[in-house]
């Protein structure tokens, strides 16, 4: 288990780097001069040629890398031109409202989607098989920005249920910053009413959010379901008289997690993809909101810092899913 | 006549009888036959749809004030926007937009993504190693981040938005193609053409290739789809097409600021990439059960 862990952990350094000279092109293919960019429009040649000189910009493009790279490594990501602030500032207080919308998102997506797909499996070509395959496949095809305007049109405009948009009422009282997520800091100081108004915030942006992942966690779940249930083995134990209960919820289900967890690995990562949308409709202050907000003012160094941040967490939860799967299942070990 | 066609049947019954196999399992299954309703009449739309919808004019952008923002009626079904405009001619026209953006994405990431993923697959060694990380770098960033990075950095615009989407999208038949590849090229039929002296040329283009159709049809029906989603989800963000154009994503980003009031105008066209996304996957999830049926799961 340590070597695997080792050879995994290379791997994700490796990929790291790749993402890093990734983000480096993108920048470098830029069709604006950064300098000029910088200096702004009022600027005299000679002060863009200092200003490029002072970046390092006429230096050749491998040393402006290893630059680079050594400015990520210590944390320099920029300046945001719109907020004025470092990049890593920003993110440092984006990041948390995004990680609690996914964690949210992402619990519900499994709570709902794993015992559906079961429900699916048992009830084999029934018509709530065919409902629930309806509703897995509409899932991944709802355009999630629409989806959203829809939800905040109905629920909270027409019937007024729920907030439209924000993370915490103006009026509230954010709670003391633990973790950065109001959602759980308000709850860990014991502020029931921050906490009632942070959670009816988060209901429609998670709902929306957790929609695709749900769908495709139901559907592998049910796939792996049916195949797992005309296995032998399980075959076997009904001949034993085990109850059908303990047959499709213990035996059954502790197989067909391995590729359901697989599944929720790769979702994870685009679900980090889909705030970009879902944010910008609820107005929720996380990183995909920043990067859009970012790129439509052409301010760029917020935007590649973003891509870096979701890069890396995607990378530590596809590190944290094949460790599972190592733990769980020994014979991916060597893979 | 009929005797030419009389033994074109003949000597072509193989394939016939096959065909109406396929044609047999696919039709089937109640959802691929949903799915193929949904594309036909997408692509039909585009097709012919300038020479069907009410108001030709409203296309590129009219101004006809005095309709401005009337709710869905007989005479508009879908309402009108801001400028009077009717929404169902906008939407239908936007099937053209549409169509090409998912055409371009998906057939650019296809040119790429199979020649790089036969070399990889089937000729093996460093190649393999080195293209497949360079394909898993760009798979460990979800698609519609990075292609927002390199859309702010060409600047917004429509065709950046759709060079972006081809330059995150490819990797994935890399992926495919590459795993397909590398199980054909141990298969017995392969392994006894080279033994017999074929060229990798005629190994590729009469084995592998050709097994390899099967899977990248698949994936590309289903992408026509996904493609057209992104494509739009970057127009809603405001990096895409840009109003007027009849672009779905966009005609929902502007409709959002005339939102409770006047929801039609975003609902419709969002409506119509609903449909459209459903419909190609519905396909795509047909054509996998006819022409890949090992793989099909879920």
């Amino acid at each position: 288990m340590l070597r695997y862990l080792a050879r995994r952990l290379a791997y994700v350094g490796m990929m790291l780097a790749g993402l890093v000279l990734i983000t480096f092109v993108i920048s470098n293919v830029t069709p604006a001069d950064p300098a000029a960019l910088a200096a702004g429009p009022d600027a005299t040649p000679e002060m863009v040629a200092t200003l490029r000189r002072e970046y390092g910009l006429d230096r050749p493009l491998p040393q402006q890398f290893l630059r680079y790279a050594d400015d990520l490594l210590h944390g320099r990501l920029g300046r945001s031109i719109q907020s004025g602030n470092e990049v890593a500032q920003d993110l440092a207080r984006y990041v948390p409202a995004t990680l609690q919308l996914v964690i949210l998102a992402m619990g519900f997506a499994c709570a709902v989607g794993i015992p559906l797909g079961m429900l699916a499996a048992v009830r084999r070509q029934s018509w709530l098989d065919h409902g629930i395959r309806v509703l897995a496949v509409s899932g991944v095809a709802l355009p999630a920005f629409w989806i959203a305007l829809l939800l905040q049109l109905v629920v909270a405009v027409w019937w007024g249920w729920l907030p439209t948009g924000g993370m915490l009422s103006i009026a509230a009282d954010p709670p003391p910053t633990l973790t950065g997520m109001v959602l759980f800091d308000a709850l860990l100081a014991g502020e029931w009413g921050t906490f009632l108004d942070a959670a009816r915030h988060a209901v429609l942006p998670a709902l929306v959010l957790s929609l695709p992942c749900l769908a495709s966690v139901l559907r592998v779940n049910r796939a792996e379901m049916i195949e797992v249930l005309g296995s032998d083995h399980i075959t076997a134990a009904r001949a034993h008289g085990v109850a059908p209960g303990r047959l499709v919820g213990r035996l059954a289900l502790k197989n067909a997690m391995l590729p359901t967890l697989a599944m929720i690995g790769l979702r994870f990562g685009w679900m980090l993809g889909s705030t970009v949308l879902v944010e910008t409709v609820f107005d929720w202050p996380g990183i995909g909101l920043y990067a859009v907000n970012s790129a439509i003012a052409a301010d760029f160094k917020p935007v590649m810092g973003v891509t870096l941040v979701i890069g890396f967490l995607f990378m530590l939860s596809n590190l944290l899913v094949d460790l599972a799967y190592g733990w769980l299942d020994p014979r991916t070990r060597g893979a | 006549m009929s005797a030419t066609l009389q033994r074109l049947r003949l000597e072509h019954a193989g394939s016939l009888r096959r065909l109406r196999f396929f044609a047999w399992t696919f039709a089937r299954s109640p959802s691929a036959l949903l799915g193929l309703v949904l594309v036909l009449a997408f692509c039909i739309l585009t097709l012919i749809g300038p020479w069907i919808v009410p108001y030709p004019e409203h296309a590129r952008g009219a101004v006809d004030l005095a309709n401005r923002l009337r709710p869905p009626s007989a005479a508009h079904w879908f309402g009108t926007d801001e400028m009077g405009n009717d929404i169902l001619t906008r939407v239908v026209i936007g099937t053209r937009t549409s169509f090409w953006i998912g055409l371009t994405i998906t057939g650019l990431a296809a040119l790429v993504g199979v020649p790089l993923g036969v070399a990889a697959g089937y000729f093996g060694g460093r190649v393999r190693t080195v293209l497949m990380r360079v394909t898993d770098v760009f798979l460990a960033v979800p698609g519609l981040v990075l292609a927002l990075a390199i859309v702010a950095a060409l600047g917004p615009g429509i065709l950046h938005g759709v060079l972006a989407l081809a330059v995150v999208w490819w990797p994935g038949y890399v992926r495919l193609i590459e795993a397909k590849a590398l199980t054909l090229r141990s298969e017995a039929y392969v392994e006894a053409a080279r033994t017999m002296g074929a060229s990798h040329t005629r190994i590729l283009f009469r084995h592998i290739l050709p097994n390899c159709m099967g899977p990248l049809v698949v994936k590309a029906s289903m992408d026509m789809g996904m493609a057209i989603l992104a494509a739009a989800s970057l127009g809603f963000i405001g990096l895409g097409a840009k109003p007027p154009a009849p672009e779905w994503g966009a005609m929902i980003a502007t409709g959002r600021s005339y939102m409770p009031d006047w929801w039609w105008y975003s609902a419709f066209p969002g409506l119509c990439i609903f449909l459209t996304v459903l419909g190609f996957n519905l396909f795509g999830d047909g054509l996998r059960d006819t022409l890949d049926p090992r793989s099909a799961r879920g």
